[in-house]
C-alpha cells in the first residue's frame, strides 16, 4: 500500500455516514493484549522487540480479515509518514514517536488497523462512522479470537488481560466516541457536557486523543476503567446510554440556536464560508475551528431542513460555480483531513513550511468551496 | 444563570454551604470556581492518576512496612522504583511479584474494581476459566453484600460453592 494511494480522500470512518452521524463522527474500539513468556516492552531489548514484532506480523498477516491488508514499518519511515498516520487515526501518537522496532498492520479500507510494539505487544483496532461501538466491537473481538488460536495471551484469571500498564488490565479495552458538538459550545453549555463526563468516569481528549486540545468542537470521549467491568456492558453503557443523551444535547442546543438565537448562528456560519472563501493564509487550527462553523451548518440543512440565511450562504453560487457543485458534508470531511499538515504535504510530494503549508491549504479551501480568486 | 463572580459565563457549579445556622449559596462557573479552589482545574487524564497515585505511594505504610520495596522480579529485572518511573511493569509476572503493593493502585485506578469480569481466552485452559468465573462472582457477591441485598448474594453463595466443587 503507497500511502498516496489513500492520501487524497477521507477515510471510511470519516465519510459522514453512519447512525448519529450528524453528531457522532466515528466509533473506536481497541483491545490490548500481551504475549505470554515474554517481557513487557519497557523492558525488551531491541532484538527481544524485533522477535515480538515478526511473530505478531506473521500471524496478523496469514489472517482473513476480509481486506487487502499491508505491514508498514513505523521504526523505519520517515516523520512525515508517521504523522500522517497519526491524522489518519491509523497509529496512535505514541506509537509515532516511540522506540525501537515497531510496526502497523492496515487493512486497505482503513476500519482496521493493528498496532505492534506500542505500549504493549498488540493493539488491535477498529474504526467505523457514526456510532457504531457494538459493531467495531465485533469485528474486533473476532480478529481477536483468531489470533488467539495462534498464540497465547498473558492473561490471569484475577486480573484478565494483563498489560504492561496497570490501567489497561482486564479487558484492555478502550472505546472512543469523537463527538462534534458546536451547538453545545455556541450555546455555552459545553462546561456541563465535561462535567457529566467527569462524573461518569469517561476521559475527554481532542481529536488525536491523549495530550491533545478539543480544536475545531471534536471531542473524543472514552471510558478509563478497564477492570470489573464486562466489554459487552461497558459498550452497552456507552450505545445504549451515554452517547444517545449527548447527542440529544447537541440536537436541542441546535433547536435553541434556531429558534431563537439565529442571529448567532448565522453569524458564525456566514463568517465561516467567508473567511474560508476568501483567505489566501490560514493556519490548521483556524481551518478546523471555521470548517466546524461550516459543518454545522450544512448538518443542519441535511438533518433539520434549516434554512437560514447564514446557511444559505453555504449554497449561494459565487462565479465561476456551477450548480452541481454543492457543499456536501463529505466535501467538508474532505477538506478536515486534506488540510491537515501532514496530508498537505504527503499531497504536495515534499515537505512545506508551515507559511507555504498556510497558503497551500487555503488556495485548497478556496477552490473546493467554489471561490473564483 | 450566570456566574456570580465573573456575571459572564453560565454558572455550571453550585454549592450550598450552611455554616453556624445560615445558608449561603454560590454559583459559579468552571473558571471561577477553579479560580477560588472548589473545582479541579479539569479532568486527570489516567496517567497523571496513576502518575500521583505512584508519587504518594512511598509514604503508604505499607511501603515502609515491608520490604517491598527492595523486591525484585524474578523474570524481568523489574523493581518499584522503575515501576514509579514510568508507570509501566516489566512482565505479566510483576502482577504476582509486586501484587501487594500493585492491588491497592488497579482498585483506585479502576473506581474500585478488584478482579476481572468479561472475555476469557478461548485457549485458556478450562481451570483459567474457572478460576476467572469464581472470582468475578465473588467480587458481585461482595457488592450484593454491600448493597444489602441478601437473596442476589445468596444466590451468588450458592453458584460459587458449586463452582468450588
Amino acid at each position: 500500500m503507497k500511502l498516496t494511494d489513500i492520501s487524497n480522500d477521507v477515510n471510511e470512518w470519516f465519510s459522514g455516514k453512519g447512525p448519529s452521524a450528524d453528531v457522532v463522527i466515528s466509533s473506536r474500539i481497541r483491545l490490548a493484549r500481551n504475549l505470554a513468556g515474554h517481557k513487557f516492552l519497557s523492558r525488551c531489548s531491541d532484538s527481544q522487540k524485533a522477535d515480538i514484532l515478526e511473530k505478531l506480523k506473521t500471524v496478523l498477516m496469514s489472517l482473513d480479515l476480509g481486506d487487502k491488508v499491508s505491514y508498514l514499518s513505523i521504526d523505519k519511515a520517515p516523520l512525515l509518514e508517521r504523522n500522517f498516520l497519526v491524522e489518519r487515526h491509523l497509529i496512535s501518537r505514541n506509537h509515532a514517536y516511540g522506540k525501537g522496532p515497531r510496526g502497523v498492520v492496515i487493512a486497505h479500507r482503513e476500519f482496521f488497523t493493528a498496532m505492534i510494539n506500542e505500549e504493549d505487544h498488540l493493539r488491535l483496532q477498529v474504526l467505523r462512522g457514526g456510532l457504531q461501538l457494538a459493531n467495531c466491537y465485533e469485528q474486533v473481538n473476532r480478529v481477536d479470537d483468531m489470533i488467539e488460536q495462534k498464540v497465547e495471551y498473558a492473561f490471569s484469571p484475577k486480573y484478565g488481560y494483563l498489560t504492561a500498564c496497570p490501567t489497561n488490565l482486564g479487558t484492555g479495552i478502550r472505546i472512543s466516541v469523537m463527538l462534534h458538538l458546536p451547538a453545545l459550545k455556541m450555546t455555552n453549555q459545553i462546561q456541563k457536557f465535561l462535567n457529566a463526563a467527569k462524573d461518569l468516569g469517561l476521559a475527554v481528549r481532542g481529536l488525536f486523543g491523549e495530550g491533545t486540545e478539543a480544536t475545531g468542537d471534536f471531542y473524543q470521549l472514552s471510558n478509563q476503567v478497564t477492570l470489573g467491568i464486562s466489554e459487552h456492558e461497558i459498550i452497552e453503557k456507552f450505545e445504549q446510554t451515554v452517547i444517545p443523551e449527548i447527542v440529544d444535547y447537541e440536537q436541542q442546543a441546535r433547536q435553541k440556536l434556531l429558534r431563537s438565537d439565529s442571529s448567532v448562528l448565522d453569524d458564525k456560519i456566514a463568517r465561516a464560508m467567508a473567511l474560508l472563501k476568501s483567505a489566501h493564509l490560514i493556519s490548521s487550527q483556524e481551518a478546523l475551528l471555521l470548517l466546524s462553523h461550516l459543518r454545522l451548518g450544512v448538518n443542519m440543512h441535511e438533518h433539520m431542513g434549516a434554512s437560514t440565511p447564514g446557511i444559505e450562504s453555504i449554497y449561494a453560487l459565487g462565479a465561476g460555480r456551477d450548480a452541481s457543485a454543492t457543499v456536501s458534508i463529505r466535501t467538508i470531511n474532505r477538506l478536515f483531513m486534506l488540510t491537515l499538515p501532514a496530508h498537505l504535504q504527503i499531497n504536495y510530494g515534499k515537505a512545506l513550511e508551515p507559511s507555504d503549508r498556510d497558503a497551500l491549504r487555503a488556495k485548497i479551501i478556496r477552490s473546493s468551496l467554489g471561490s473564483s480568486s | 444563570m450566570f456566574c456570580q463572580a465573573c456575571q459572564k459565563n453560565e454558572a455550571t457549579i453550585h454549592l450550598t454551604e450552611i455554616s453556624g445556622g445560615k445558608r449561603l449559596e454560590m454559583h459559579l462557573c468552571q473558571a471561577c470556581a477553579v479560580e477560588q479552589g472548589i473545582a479541579a482545574k479539569s479532568q486527570m487524564s489516567l496517567n497523571e492518576l496513576l502518575s500521583s497515585l505512584l508519587a504518594s505511594a512511598p509514604d503508604d505504610d505499607q511501603f515502609h512496612d515491608s520490604l517491598d520495596s527492595d523486591l525484585v522480579c524474578p523474570a524481568c529485572g523489574e523493581t518499584l522504583d522503575l515501576f514509579r518511573k514510568d508507570a509501566l511493569l516489566g512482565c505479566p509476572n510483576d502482577y504476582e511479584v509486586f501484587e501487594k503493593v500493585l492491588a491497592p493502585l488497579i482498585e483506585k485506578a479502576h473506581d474500585g474494581a478488584t478482579s476481572h469480569r468479561g472475555k476469557v481466552p478461548t485457549r485458556a485452559p478450562a481451570d483459567t476459566v474457572k478460576q476467572t468465573e469464581l472470582l468475578a462472582l465473588k467480587q458481585q457477591l461482595a457488592e450484593a453484600v454491600k448493597a444489602e441485598d441478601y437473596e442476589t448474594a445468596a444466590a451468588l453463595r450458592d453458584k460459587i460453592s458449586n463452582l468450588e466443587k
